[in-house]
């Protein structure tokens, strides 16, 4: 036997027994779930995904069978209408999302099992972006078959509207990609006509051949002026419309000039005047640049994906409302406004509405930045993407899909994604007064060589354009910003808006929210006392067992320390608002709830030791005899957190932590933290003071909370992260999200903006240094278009691959 | 070097023949996904074929 879990890799508990037999051991699972998928992948003669695998499972939970009963829908034809191909007559295909992918083994096990499926015509993965596209034969399997099978080893499917979402951005890259190619391509071809050109010396080449290889380069190049490089002419369209300079407009000018001088120079036979290779050459490494940009942008806009699912799929309709309470399973996207649905405790509300009947309270951190649920009852409103926590309630729907609250949200964060960062904004205002003197000394010196050489005035003038053209400072900046982006992402650090990772860098303050940052933000079970005879396994499954229905913070704390016990069964759960509830246990009748609570009922009353966990929530059990256990319930420190703090003290970085909680309660973090700097029951406004204050020293300030109860003060602080992982929702708020709520990657983040800055700053100064050398080099005449041209990629390069120094390296 | 006139020309076809290769390429997705095929080329499973044969022998 072994201590964890064979198939999710979560402790075993030693009270239980759920063996399978893998490779002729018995191996222990912690659950039923576990159990049935490890056999499921076992029998399906799968097992291999256990010796691939590089990490551990998502621990399995049966389907319960509303779930069952919603993936059924699925089968629908006018469901399928929005996200399944139909491509001959039997055979349909649909784009599937796969939730619960950590390894290249999980996606190998997936394409397996599906593959195996009778009627199931082909399945596809795609690892990176965890989509599945399968197609099947629909008179032999139904989709709701495969969405099951998927979930029968333990991973979720979710249709996935690729058509409507995927198709433009898939269109966009696609065409980036051939627009690259087909520069690339151009470039090598015709720099091997151009290499003998070059180096054999004059009269060395027949002139037949010459002329040859130029018109062969002149073939070569029409893709490039006619394919690859519309970008900037569309651009530069843009720009003159607008009446601006841009980035675009040099390079357009130039290609053109460079382009049809070289033209003139071939039908008129003037030797060293044909300079295709310069023009594939500049469009070659300038798409360069912007794909390595696009690349960044579309890994932060996998954030906004993540808000999106936040709207389930599935909602329960009380189509006969107000005649009858009973409910039907639909699709979100058949809901109409008016219609009436049901929402449980638990579960997401799916659009914006009015609550009809019902009493409960819903959480809209969201929304309100309110972390506290919000009580609901008859004829208040309610919000899509909110979560109902404690009882049912019926609803009628006034706003679905893109009218919702929520889809407004979306679209602020998009628009927050395609700003630009501040930097990259001062280096193209600089570029574009940069372009306006450029173009000005082209044309002065075409004009001032007019007198004193005029054959030699269109060249010179080609090469003032090419030399100087301004990519390697329109690269510098996004191209490290970029790099650093990505790096950063891989990590698990998600950049939201532009400006953050340069701000990032001059930060010399730190301030941190307690709870939900420093801590876990959700109680869970810190210690158990026992009072009575029982062991703590005995009193802890009773407790569970009490607390089996309900939805309150400190009963899933209970359950979830019971996770891995058997739970005894319960009847005649009552349970009493505000101080705990009663029932029966194998006959006997229990009590779980505050101390005082447990004392009008028992006749000899108990005490708890009087400092016992001050800054906790004490529960007491006990039967009619004598109270059996007391459990102190709070929030606990994350693993990482002192690291952390500590790294950053290391750094020179003040660290503050505010906190709206109590003195005794932050001050114990705080010194086990070794934070000097502390403030308990800070208000909202007393954190905005705080942070105020400290930007008035001349600090540059990074808040760091949970993003629900700070947004006000994330909003005010130079920089704010949020973090990631308890509550999707948290997302919106910050400049960084922190996905998975690794802390000891906060360091490493500001280790790695001071970096990147550094190289912005050196690419710079590259930048100008080239600039100011090529210009008068150029003007004065010493620079024929190719040389020209080699120096302008030199610089790029030096100044792209300077920048890659930031790209995160394999292991 | 009159194997010039043939050469360049044909130089210009092959670099129009490899340009539609790649568009081919990119169009039917080749470069979709950069990662997955280098891991899957280690999974390259025998083992199911196996299984099958032993429960084919199993069934005689």
């Amino acid at each position: 036997m072994t201590d964890n879990c064979f198939h999710c890799g979560l402790p075993v508990s030693e009270t239980v027994d759920f063996p399978v037999r893998y490779r002729d051991k018995t191996e222990a699972t912690c659950c039923a779930g576990c159990q049935a998928v490890a056999q499921t992948i076992i029998d399906s003669g799968l097992s291999e995904y256990y010796a691939h695998r590089t990490q551990g499972a998502r621990q399995a939970e049966a389907l319960p069978t509303d779930i069952l009963q919603q993936i059924r829908l699925y089968d629908s034809e006018e469901l399928q209408k929005s996200f399944v191909h139909q491509r001959e007559e039997n055979s349909r295909e649909a784009a599937l999302i796969l939730e619960g992918i950590t390894c290249a083994a999980c996606v190998w096990l997936n394409e397996q099992h599906i593959r195996q499926l009778p009627g199931v015509l082909s399945v596809d993965i795609n690892y990176t972006s965890h989509r599945a596209r399968v197609c099947w034969d629909n008179t032999r399997i139904k989709l709701s078959q495969i969405l099951e099978a998927v979930s029968a080893i333990g991973y979720r499917a979710h249709p996935y509207d690729a058509e409507r979402q995927e198709a433009l951005a898939q269109k966009q890259r696609k065409q980036a990609i051939s627009r690259l190619w087909a520069a690339g391509l151009s470039m090598m071809q015709v720099m091997m006509y151009a290499v003998p050109v070059y180096l054999a010396p004059d009269g060395d080449i027949d002139p037949d051949f010459l002329w040859l290889l130029h018109w062969a380069s002149l073939i070569l190049t029409l893709p490039v002026m006619l394919y690859s490089a519309v970008p900037f002419y569309q651009n530069t369209w843009r720009d003159l419309k607008t009446g601006r300079v841009g980035m675009d407009t040099p390079v357009t000018i130039g290609i053109f000039t460079a382009f049809f001088a070289s033209l003139w120079a071939l039908i008129n036979k003037i030797p060293h005047g044909v300079y295709f290779d310069s023009v594939s050459m500049f469009v070659f490494l300038l798409l360069g640049g912007r794909y390595l940009e696009g690349i960044a942008r579309r890994k932060a806009g996998e954030a906004t994906e993540s808000l999106v699912k936040l709207i389930p799929a599935f909602a329960h309709r009380a189509a006969n409302w107000p005649d009858s309470r009973a409910t039907e399973e639909a699709t979100v996207t058949m809901l109409n406004p008016g219609d009436v649905i049901l929402v449980k405790p638990g579960e997401t509300i799916p659009g914006d509405g009015v609550v009809l009947d019902g009493n409960s309270a819903a959480n809209e951190a969201l929304i309100s930045g309110e972390s506290r649920p919000i009580g609901k009852t008859t004829g208040d409103t309610v919000i899509a993407g909110s979560v109902n926590t404690s009882s049912p309630l019926y609803i009628q729907i006034s706003q679905t899909g893109q009218q919702t609250r929520l889809a407004g949200i979306v679209r602020l964060l998009d628009k927050a994604l395609a700003e630009k960062p501040r930097l990259a904004v001062a280096a193209d205002r600089f570029a574009s007064w940069f372009v306006a003197l450029l173009l000005l000394a082209a044309a002065g010196s075409y004009i001032a060589w007019h007198f004193i050489d005029p054959a030699r005035a269109l060249w010179i003038m080609v090469a003032v354009l090419v030399v100087s053209c301004p990519c390697a400072l329109s690269l510098a900046t996004p191209a490290a910003l970029t790099a650093a982006t990505g790096h950063l992402a891989g990590l698990g650090l998600l950049t939201t808006r532009g400006h953050a990772l340069e701000t990032l860098a001059r930060v010399g303050d730190v301030v941190f929210d307690k709870t939900g940052t420093l801590t876990h933000g959700d109680m869970r079970l810190r210690e158990q006392m026992q009072l009575g005879q029982l062991t703590e396994a005995q009193s802890l499954a009773i407790a569970a067992a009490l607390e089996q229905a309900s939805e309150h913070p400190l009963a899933q704390a209970i359950r979830l320390a019971a996770a891995a016990l058997p739970c005894p069964a319960s009847t005649r759960l009552d349970s009493i608002a505000g101080k705990g509830v009663q029932g029966e246990v194998d006959g006997e009748t229990w009590r779980l709830g505050s101390p005082e609570f447990i004392n009008q009922w028992l006749t000899v009353p108990m005490t708890l030791p009087a400092n016992w966990h001050a800054d906790c929530t004490l529960v007491v059990l006990a039967n009619r005899q004598a109270a059996q256990a007391a459990f102190a319930i709070g929030d606990t420190v994350r693993a990482d957190a002192a690291d952390m703090v500590q790294q950053l003290q290391q750094r020179g970085i003040n660290v503050h932590l505010l906190s709206g909680d109590g003195a005794s309660a932050v001050q114990s973090l705080a010194d086990s933290l070794g934070i000097a700097d502390w403030h308990a029951r800070a208000t909202p406004e007393d954190k905005l003071a705080f942070v105020g204050q400290l930007q008035q020293e001349g600090k540059r300030v990074l808040m760091v909370g949970d993003g629900i109860n700070d947004a006000p003060v994330l909003a005010r602080a130079d920089v704010s992260l949020a973090m990631g992982g308890g509550t999707d929702v948290a997302r919106a708020s910050g400049d960084m999200v922190l996905m998975g709520d690794q802390l000891a990657l906060i360091p490493q983040a500001l280790a790695l903006s001071k970096k990147a800055l550094g190289i912005i700053r050196q690419n710079l100064w590259w930048a100008a240094g080239y600039n100011l050398l090529a210009l008068p080099l150029a003007i004065s005449g010493h620079l024929t278009p190719w040389l020209a041209s080699l120096g302008m990629a030199a610089s790029s390069l030096i100044v792209v691959s300077n920048a890659l120094r930031l790209v995160k390296r394999k292991s | 070097m009159e194997s010039l006139y043939l050469l360049i020309p044909l130089s210009i076809v092959l670099a129009f023949v490899i340009a539609v290769v790649f568009w081919w390429a990119t169009r039917s997705g080749q470069f979709d996904d950069m990662e997955g095929p280098a891991h899957r080329i280690l999974m390259d499973d025998d083992r199911p074929a196996e299984d099958k044969a032993a429960k084919a022998s199993d069934e005689h």
